[in-house]
């Protein structure tokens, strides 16, 4: 018997106006309730029927989660801001340019329209595998077909960081909060915390089951930008098979404080090479105090240093390994 | 049940395109059982924020009252409900641009938005564009010179994502309205002309 997968099952549907209710929704519902921002994610696999959710609680009419504004020195970014708005801020684009620039290569340009800056850092993984239904480790099952299985077709995953999971972060905007050094508030009905970047992402070594640390009850309400990297050296570059549309084979988001040609301070991270946007803390060591140009070859040989590949993703350490060079250079060609 | 039968959604013997007439002939509240299997969606709720099923769209400048399930999809309303079949549906996952309409005048996939989100809004459908008289939208008659088509199911899509972009950038270069529509698919592979043909229209709108 087919199965029809073009209407979504029931669920039942909460669009609080306030974060307030929005947060006494979440408490009431727990695990029974999918937090809904832009809805791109979501709906597909709410229309495959891979998750069936009881109840839903759309974001997207709570105004105080919208919209960029200063607070003090960081640029606070409300968590339903759409990533086209992102991508047009004046002030995210004169200050914080490499977000601006991984927003606006995201998908399409009516995903950017209602895709949110939230959703898009929060979204789950594109791995075919586990967003098809299939019982592996990461939908609780007991095997990793796209890594464990001979015939696994795994061009797309990890090289790095796997551990029993080899998927990956499919964001363009996450690597780039993490160059940024961007901390996020997450609210739930006992209060407010504020995380790190680095500590918002989760690989499979500490849960498989999940690509960040939001648990039901939580909600991500603010992405604030402190003035560290504000109007450093930026270079974000994403490689993808289709130019629109499509999700990273890789992408780098790099922060470098210069004094001249010279890099006092950097931050190099790579996206979709890893279930978490990934660091790569040796060639921030290996850069710090040289000359751009003197450099770019030595630091870029070891950006693929501890890469596992699979079977089909080797490539991936070479994309890594030039992309590094180019955001060094800051250059497309080199 | 996951399932449902074909006849769930054809009743009375009727065809698709009979019923979604007298759909539209009944004014389109009372129907939406037929149209979808499966639990009846929420009942009334008290809880802050739970939403009301019978709901009002602003709809190419018209209100228009219908019942809309938790779940619906605004292609799904628009559609079978409205009888606004100017969108179509390619893919049902935002990946093609064949249902894109206008949100407060910015483009997205019909597809791909619950309808209840966008409550209080105004929508715009290729339906809209043509004058009362039924004079031709300057970007419809721009396309219409120019033959810029081939099988046109993906043009809806194409003008409204080109609409919902000229009102960013009104005087837009032929590489800018490319990434401007760039969220939009055509089989025929016509962009070279879809693209002459939405010039033609851009440059008829901006001569009034």
């Amino acid at each position: 018997m087919a199965i029809i997968r073009d209407g979504m099952a029931p669920f039942d549907l909460y669009q609080p106006t306030s974060i307030e209710d929005a947060l006494s929704l979440a408490n009431r519902l727990g695990a029974d309730a999918w937090v809904l921002a832009g809805g791109l994610d979501s709906l597909e696999r709410f229309k495959d029927r891979i998750k069936r959710p009881k109840a839903v609680i759309d974001l997207g009419n709570i105004d105080e989660l919208r919209g960029v504004r200063r607070e003090g020195e960081d640029l606070v970014i409300g968590s339903m801001t759409t990533l086209t708005e992102v991508s047009l801020h004046p002030e995210i684009r004169a200050r914080f340019a490499l977000l601006a620039e991984a927003a606006g290569e995201v998908a399409s340009p009516q995903i950017r329209n209602q895709g949110t800056i939230g959703g898009n850092i929060s979204q789950d993984t594109r791995c075919w595998y586990y967003r098809g239904g299939w019982d592996c480790y990461r939908a609780g099952g007991g095997t990793c077909y796209a890594g464990e299985s001979l015939e696994g077709q795994n061009r797309e995953h990890a090289i790095f960081g796997a551990e029993g999971c080899v998927a990956v972060t499919p964001s363009d905007t996450a690597p780039a909060l993490v160059a940024l050094e961007a901390r996020l508030v997450i609210r739930n009905a006992g209060g407010r915390r504020e995380v790190a970047v680095d500590d918002y992402f989760v690989g499979p070594g500490s849960d498989i089951t999940r690509l960040n640390v939001l648990k039901a009850g939580d909600l991500l309400t603010e992405i604030r930008l402190p003035a560290t990297w504000a109007g450093a050296t930026f270079y974000f570059e994403k490689v993808h098979d289709r130019p629109v549309w499509d999700f990273p084979l890789v992408n780098i988001a790099t922060a470098m404080h210069l004094s001249g040609e010279r890099i006092d301070r950097s931050r190099f991270v790579l996206g979709a090479v890893a279930a978490r946007p990934w660091r790569l803390p040796r060639v921030e060591a290996a850069v710090a105090g040289s000359l751009r140009n003197a450099v770019a070859d030595s630091a870029s040989r070891i950006a693929a240093e501890g890469a596992v590949p699979l079977k089909n993703n080797g490539y991936k350490m070479a994309l890594a390994r030039n992309l590094v060079k180019r955001a060094i250079l800051g250059k497309r060609e080199s | 049940m996951d399932t449902f039968t074909v006849e769930n959604i054809r009743p009375g013997g009727m065809t698709r395109r009979q019923f979604i007439k007298s759909v539209i002939a009944a004014g389109a509240v009372s129907s939406s059982g037929l149209l979808f299997s499966g639990p009846a969606g929420a009942g009334p709720k008290t809880s802050p924020g739970a939403v009301e099923r019978l709901i009002t769209l602003a709809v190419n400048g018209q209100q228009r009252r219908v019942d809309v399930m938790p779940q619906e999809t605004l292609a799904q309303t628009l559609r079978g409900k409205l009888g606004l079949t100017g969108l179509k549906i390619g893919c049902d996952r935002g990946e093609c641009g064949a249902c894109t309409v206008l949100v407060d005048d910015v483009p997205m996939y019909a597809c791909s938005i619950l309808t209840h989100s966008v409550r209080g809004k105004n929508i715009l459908t290729i339906e809209g564009l043509a004058r009362p008289d039924g004079g031709l939208h300057p970007l419809q008659q721009g396309v219409l010179d120019e033959q810029g088509f081939q099988c046109g199911y993906c043009a809806p899509g194409f003008l409204m994502a080109t609409l919902g972009y000229l009102k960013t950038n009104p005087d837009p270069t032929r590489q800018e309205l490319a990434h401007g529509v760039s969220g939009n698919i055509c089989r025929c592979q016509d962009y070279d002309k879809i693209l002459t043909a939405l010039m033609r229209g851009a440059e008829y709108m901006r001569k009034g």
